[in-house]
């Protein structure tokens, strides 16, 4: 008994230390390009260096960077696009997944699989041809050609649709007999259940938006519009070579990220946890 | 109200699942639909409710024709094996959900669902989720939220089929007893013939889509009007001779054997189906039936249950613990004139009647 438990705990301990291990690979980039943007100059010329800021409140770096590209503007923009991208992404891929799973209709799961067959499609090479779409648009150069583009997934139907499917026939039969039309049912039954997914889906979507790089580029050259990835790009190519505010700038763009994370984190966890409905 | 079912045909792409299936229901009733898996019940239910459209035929309630009625409309509550609660929902809500879809006042539908609760004998967790239950709890959520809306038709598909043994007993007095509080129609489905038995005023025996039999539970074990009725009524099962009649008497087939029966209707050299109910058999010497060899004999307090030997037959049957005689003997027995039934080989009809 004593050493089976002995072993259980030793074979715990590994595991926990693989783990910690990997945690503190992840997380290093992390913590030295916050402990860079929170150094004094003379703090970050120090060899060897220093595993910790001087004053964990400095904050010279961040105004000096914000004095030198409006970060606040960029912030705006990139909140704004997430924003509507993730709303309206999540207005639409509730809409799908639940034609796709629920609705009967003919040649729906033809359609469907054609639309699965169109993510095989790498999304650089829709750039050309979407691009040329949206010049004719006259939308180059303003907030909606990064908005427009995205407000509808497949890869996200297709996980909702499958979330959708897992929710047994018969508590929509119930709903259908108590009255309730296919809308409320979505929005009342379906939806709530599938909050987990749900939240997995718009954080998944958020970061991908948040982080959006290529498509941004192509399509905006203007300071009034640009995000913060290109607006942090800009200002390393334009800013000269200054680690520190770079390092301060960085922080500032994944902040918002690693926070939102904190939030929905316990939806993450579920949501890839159980995936399924009990019973 | 009374339900009236006219020609109600049912079919899968090429399947049939329920065929010509006419009878009525009557007003405050407890009704079964019993049947093997596979034998169309729950499809009838389905059709009942409205989740199905039938094929061809009619549906009455009372007077109305709800035949395309959508579900909705056709004041129906419906509980489904698996109870369908919303996972989200607290217990109140769920019960509450038909009244709130009906935008019934919220102070009004809450008044209801404890109403209801208190009929079900679940207000101490209307706060719950359904998962903080137990089986035969949500199980009784269910029921409020389709009694709720005080529905013309109270339909259960195999309501105790998920419950275990325990809770099974009693649930299924709660749900009579519900029943007759409510006096509402009630039509539900299993697949388990003492539930049935127990419970209803009426059981609907059906077989691959056919109706075979709808009686009172006792009349249906007493006079089966088809030999797959009396096999699927009864525990043990009712024990089957095949053979034919031959000088007035019941010979089996490989003339190993012969049985004297009342022959009633059944005609000389006619091939039988002889169905002896295990309790219709006594020991008497004087006049016997027939004669058996006591195989064995398995003691069961009161009775005994014993297996005879009758020719290239065999019979297990229940006789009172009172003989002296051993396994390995011979002796006489007569049939009582309840639970044995004649029925044609082919037909499967009853011929005795």
């Amino acid at each position: 008994m004593r050493k089976k438990h002995f072993r259980f705990s030793f074979k715990k301990l590994l595991v926990y230390f693989f783990l910690i291990l990997g945690a503190v690979i992840m997380m290093f980039p992390f913590y030295w390009m916050l402990i860079s943007a929170l150094k004094t100059p003379a703090e970050f010329n120090t060899y060897p260096p220093l595993w910790a800021p001087g004053n964990w409140f400095n904050m010279d770096n961040f105004k000096q960077a914000f004095a030198m590209a409006p970060f606040i503007q960029y912030f705006m923009n990139s909140v704004i696009v997430t924003l509507c991208c993730v709303v309206i992404t999540g207005f639409t891929t509730i809409l799908g997944a639940f034609a796709f799973s629920r609705l009967k209709f003919p040649g729906r799961d033809l359609i469907f699989s054609l639309l699965l067959s169109l993510m095989m499609v790498p999304f650089e090479m829709l750039v050309i041809t979407n691009y040329e779409t949206v010049t004719k648009m006259g939308l180059i150069n303003t907030l909606p050609v990064l908005i427009i583009p995205f407000i509808s997934s497949i890869f996200y139907t297709y996980i909702l649709r499958n979330f959708f499917l897992s929710i047994p026939d018969s508590l929509y039969y119930s709903a259908r007999i108590d009255g309730a039309s296919n809308w409320k049912y979505l929005w009342r039954v379906m939806v709530p259940i599938a909050k987990p997914s749900l939240v997995t889906i718009m954080l998944l979507n958020a970061i991908s938006c948040w982080n959006s790089f290529l498509w941004t580029l192509m399509t905006i050259n203007s300071d009034r519009f640009r995000t913060l990835p290109i607006g942090l790009y800009a200002f390393m190519t334009e800013g000269g070579s200054d680690f520190k505010l770079q390092m301060a700038a960085s922080t500032f763009t994944v902040l918002p990220m690693i926070v939102l994370f904190l939030f929905a984190r316990k939806y993450i966890v579920n949501g890839v946890a159980r995936g399924g409905l009990k019973g | 109200m009374q339900i009236k079912l006219d020609g109600i045909v049912k079919k899968f792409d090429d399947v049939i699942a329920v065929n010509n299936f006419s009878m009525i229901f009557e007003e405050g009733t407890l009704t079964a639909l019993l049947g093997p898996s596979g034998c169309g019940k729950s499809t009838m239910l389905n059709m009942l409710s409205g989740i199905l459209p039938v094929t061809e035929g009619t549906i009455y309630f009372d007077d109305e024709d709800v035949t395309n009625l959508p579900p909705q409309k056709r004041g129906v509550g419906l509980v489904f094996q698996n109870y369908a609660l919303y996972p989200h929902m607290s217990v109140l809500d769920n019960i509450c959900f038909p009244l709130e879809i009906q935008k019934v006042p919220k102070n009004e539908r809450i008044e209801k669902a404890k109403e209801m609760a208190r009929l079900v004998k679940i207000e101490q967790y209307l706060d719950r989720k359904p998962k903080e239950l137990s089986g035969g709890q949500q199980q009784r959520v269910a029921i409020a939220r389709a009694l709720i809306k005080n529905p013309r038709l109270l339909l259960l598909d195999e309501p105790l089929s998920n419950l275990d043994a325990r809770l099974r007993l009693e649930m299924r007095e709660e749900i009579r007893r519900i029943q007759q509080e409510t006096k509402v129609t009630t039509i539900f489905v299993t697949h388990d013939q003492e539930e049935a038995m127990s419970i209803s005023d009426k059981i609907v025996l059906m077989r691959d889509g056919f109706l075979k039999q709808v009686d009172k539970p006792q009349r249906l074990y007493d006079e089966p009007n088809n030999l797959f009725v009396a096999n699927f009524l009864g525990n043990p099962p009712i024990n089957n001779l095949v053979g034919k009649i031959k000088d007035g008497r019941f010979v089996l087939s490989d003339d190993s054997a012969s049985i004297r029966v009342d022959i009633k209707q059944a005609k000389e050299g006619e091939k039988i189906v002889l169905g002896i109910r295990a309790e219709s058999v006594a020991l008497n010497d004087q006049d016997p039936d027939f004669t058996a060899v006591i195989k064995e004999r398995y003691t069961m307090g009161k009775e005994e249950l014993a297996i005879l030997k009758v020719g290239s037959g065999e019979l297990r049957v229940y006789l009172s613990s009172d003989f002296s005689h051993k396994a390995g003997d011979t002796a006489g027995f007569k049939l009582k004139s309840k639970g044995v039934f004649l029925f044609d080989q082919d037909t499967e009809d009853r011929v005795d009647e």
